[in-house]
């Protein structure tokens, strides 16, 4: 089953990762997160990373975003091949949203600051109109705009940081893990919220998770990483019937189940 | 503040919000809630209390003094507690020692103030660059914290004023340069755990630079540990213009400065104590005072405390 | 009929904030036998700070208030500081959801495990340390003597979490609490910390409490499960009939857990009702079920 609009099977690729290499430190300390991933995501498409935690999942979205420096291999966004600095206008293409709420919001910052600089960074003119029409999109509405994260729950600092995300207008959308510190009715609210932005805007995700539910409910295909390699790349449809051809996916299948 | 104009308990409602209205009110009502837990502190208000009233004292010094503090007496030298017409006595020359005092709070507060922007700026500069830039930008500036930390503070500042000439304001630069390298370091630690959070990450991924990163959302997180660190220093600092003033490299005669009044007052100890003792207790007063102040303010502005 | 090991009436457990007085339990009674109970709810149901109210860790300000938590007929509510210092541990243990935080970053793990079980019994060192090595190996540890020599940091989560299982299990305490203790693991280490508990639950007889935020996970794992609420418990039932829960609440937890066979568009979200806060605590007493 896709979800995604139809054009995707012809329509160009979004993110092209090749032979990805990322690395820690150097000499004897280094300490290889990814091993050669390869993997593509078309226009439109939710792609999947799952496994677990060491995995190098992570580290893929952190290297695509430039917060892991030491990479090599072949990173393309729409088109462009990535090099090592990441000008201000690739942040228009390229967010993420990170794992945890209560750390991903400054603790001094109000919901109003946090969206007000993204917006001024990214050059948008109007930035009060800007600010209020994100807290709508995500579902916040007004009387959140002046609170400071300490006055928010879990799910709506969640709302706040997708709302930083979705301020540059990008395409491509990197989800680190964007439920799995909330509650399972709070995870269902952002997991829809992120099913209708990606409707809406013509978003594409790649999204990271351990948990394998989630991923098949949120993503068109995935891969399942271990030990820094990308073991199986595989539709949805083969998740939901529980037909993985890897050994170690199988296990993790039987494990989530 | 319209909505705030009804009676104290729709303001005391306005302030305490979870759903500010405005950028302003936010604002006011996260510094009223720190008030509030401040407020809670006992020995902290007893301790900004100490210090408002020296603020006043040394504000309205012309007002509250008896005498003019360098109106010589000879024939009234070294009159003890009580006599009249000076409360706490006078001094060798037969100065007013509570006038002394007043005005002597003019010259410990302008001593703290100065220290106090001078010291913990620069090293939250030197910190925050520091730990966020890293590489060889923070081993030199390190290494340059650390010479500065290898001198016993005291001799440092000798040698400052030595070169500099005895006088209030070298004595201020001197211990200012005396007193930055710790708020440095603790400045560089800070900037070290925020550096690695997700939020720094996130604003990185808005395109932000560091000059921007340093300022808006290091400093913030800094500038409460570093004032908490500073209002528990100040009794060390006045105690060191005290030192240097005690050296005869402070405040020079005939200046109230309090330390150099214990100086003068140390010939006389055994027989006329009171002449050291007087400036002593209030130097013990307001270093006491402000290490009160700091504890409740840590309470109140320390992250990892609150959390 | 098992027998109830521990037995709670009307648990309070109250905060004082700036705002008045804030209820986290709000008078739960339930008793607990030689099973395994879940406690379920979301962040805020007050099923953490039910697990530190019967080991009386609330920290001041909050106040815990009971009729009783009588613990095989001692109300632990009248001990003194001390013998509840005893209780703690040798009677009821607690396993935390980070092992990182709960075990001393300077020591090795043997010295850890030597000194906590010194501290409960008399015993001398090599007594201790056979005995440690004993549980080690009880917790499926493999390689006991290296893991005594390592150092807190040298350890997996899982590993971890299996260590300060075999620490809990040293005085060889009745009741086990575990809060959310493999919710910072991998499934598949996991599947193995829970198989360990459920051995010593079975093997031992002795009674668990199993607070989770996980509906499934308890669902499998527990023989009872309480559902809290704002507080309160709003339903209790047998863990295998979870999925056949009645309470409006229960069933929207579950509605809103995506599941792989059945793929939908949207999540079910759940609608609170204000009603749910207000109606009066369910028994979680065994005589109830």
């Amino acid at each position: 089953m896709v979800r995604g609009p139809k054009r995707e099977r012809t329509a160009e690729r979004m993110l092209e990762i090749e032979d990805l290499n990322v690395w820690f430190g150097s000499g004897r300390d280094r300490v290889d997160a990814v091993k050669g991933a390869t993997f593509s995501v078309a226009q439109g498409q939710s792609f999947g990373l799952v496994g677990e935690s060491g995995s190098g999942k992570s580290t893929i979205l952190r290297a695509i975003t430039g917060l892991a420096p030491d990479w090599s291999g072949r990173i393309s966004v729409a088109g462009a091949a990535l090099n090592k600095r990441r000008a201000r206008r690739f942040f228009k293409t390229v967010q993420m949203v990170f794992q945890d709420p209560y750390a991903s919001l400054h603790p001094r910052h109000s919901v109003d600051q946090v969206l007000g600089e993204t917006l001024y960074l990214h050059g948008f003119r109007d930035i009060d109109a800007c600010v209020s029409k994100l807290l709508d999109d995500v579902g916040l509405g007004q009387k959140f705009r002046f609170r400071y994260p300490h006055q928010l729950s879990g799910g709506q600092r969640q709302r706040v940081a997708i709302a930083r995300a979705l301020a540059p207008e990008p395409d491509l959308l990197l989800l680190d893990e964007p439920t799995s510190a909330l509650d399972v009715s709070v995870q269902a609210e952002i997991l829809n919220l992120l099913s209708d932005l990606r409707a809406a805007r013509l978003l594409t995700y790649v999204m990271v998770s351990h948990d394998l539910s989630v991923v098949g409910h949120m993503c068109d295909r995935l891969a399942v990483m271990n030990g820094g390699q990308i073991v199986e790349i595989m539709e949805v449809a083969a998740l939901r019937a529980m037909k993985a051809s890897h050994p170690y996916s199988q296990h993790l299948l039987a494990a989530s189940v | 503040m319209a909505d705030a104009s009804g009676q104290t308990g729709g303001l005391r409602a306005w302030l305490l919000t979870d759903t500010p209205t405005s950028r302003r009110h936010a604002r006011i009502s996260a510094l009223y809630q720190g008030w509030l837990s401040f407020r809670s502190n006992t020995m902290a208000m007893v301790g900004l209390g100490i210090l408002v009233l020296l603020v006043l004292i040394a504000f309205a010094a012309p007002l509250l003094a008896p005498h003019d503090p360098f109106a010589q007496d000879l024939g009234n030298r070294l009159a003890p507690l009580g006599a009249p017409g000076h409360v706490l006595g006078t001094d060798s020359l037969g100065r007013d020692i509570l006038s002394r005092l007043i005005y002597g709070a003019r010259i410990t507060l302008y001593i703290v103030a100065l220290v106090a922007l001078i010291a913990p700026i620069a090293g939250l500069l030197v910190g925050t660059v520091s730990g966020y830039v890293g590489g060889w930008v923070d081993m030199v500036l390190m290494r340059i914290t650390d010479i500065f930390l290898a001198f016993p503070r005291l001799v440092l500042a000798l040698a400052f004023v030595a070169a500099l000439g005895a006088g209030i304001e070298n004595a201020v630069l001197a211990i200012s340069l005396t007193a930055w390298p710790p708020y440095a370091r603790i400045a560089r630690a800070e900037t070290l755990t925020i550096r690695k959070s997700d939020y720094i990450s996130a604003i990185r991924l808005q395109g932000a630079g560091p000059l921007r990163i340093i300022t808006t959302h290091i400093w913030p997180l800094c500038v409460s540990s570093l004032i908490v660190r500073v209002t528990l220093d100040m009794a060390g600092i006045i105690l060191a213009a005290a030192g240097l003033g005690f050296l005869g490299l402070g405040a020079q005669p005939p200046s109230p400065e309090w330390g150099a009044m214990i100086s003068e007052g140390r010939r006389f100890i055994l027989d006329h104590w009171w002449v050291a003792t007087m400036p002593g207790l209030a130097i013990f007063t307001v270093s006491l005072a402000f290490n009160l102040l700091g504890d409740g303010l840590r309470d109140v502005l320390d992250p990892k405390a609150s959390e | 009929m098992m027998a109830d090991l521990l037995d709670i009436e009307n648990l309070w457990v109250r905060f004082p904030t700036r705002q008045g007085i804030f209820d986290a339990v709000r008078g739960i009674s339930f008793s607990l036998g030689r099973e395994r109970l879940g406690i379920v709810g979301e962040s805020g149901s007050g099923k953490s700070m039910t697990g530190r109210a019967i080991l009386r860790l609330i920290r001041p300000p909050g106040i815990a208030e009971a009729d009783h938590i009588r613990l095989d007929g001692t109300n632990l509510l009248d001990l003194s500081e001390k013998a509840m210092r005893d209780v703690r541990g040798e009677r009821i243990s607690m396993v935390m959801q980070d092992p990182k935080f709960s075990l001393n970053p300077v020591m090795t793990i043997g010295d850890q495990i030597v000194e906590a079980y010194r501290l409960h019994s008399k015993a001398s060192k090599a007594k201790a340390k056979a005995k440690s090595l004993e549980m080690l190996g009880a917790v499926s540890i493999r390689d006991p003597e290296r893991v005594m020599r390592a150092y807190p940091h040298e350890m997996s989560g899982g590993m971890g979490q299996r260590i300060m299982i075999a620490m809990m299990l040293i005085p060889n305490p009745q009741i086990l609490i575990a809060d959310e203790p493999t919710s910072a693991l991998d499934v598949s280490v996991q599947r193995q910390v829970l198989d360990i508990m459920d051995k010593l639950v079975t093997v031992r007889g002795m009674g668990l409490i199993f607070i989770s935020h996980d509906l499934n996970l308890v669902a499998d794992f527990c023989d009872r499960v309480l559902i809290m609420y704002a507080g309160r418990i709003v339903e209790v039932c047998d863990a295998d009939r979870l999925h056949e829960a009645r309470h409006p609440y229960t069933q929207g937890l579950l509605n809103s857990l995506p599941r792989l066979s059945e793929p939908r568009d949207r999540l079910e979200v759940l609608r609170r009702d204000p009603a749910w806060s207000e109606a009066p605590s369910v028994s979680g007493r065994l005589s109830a079920c």
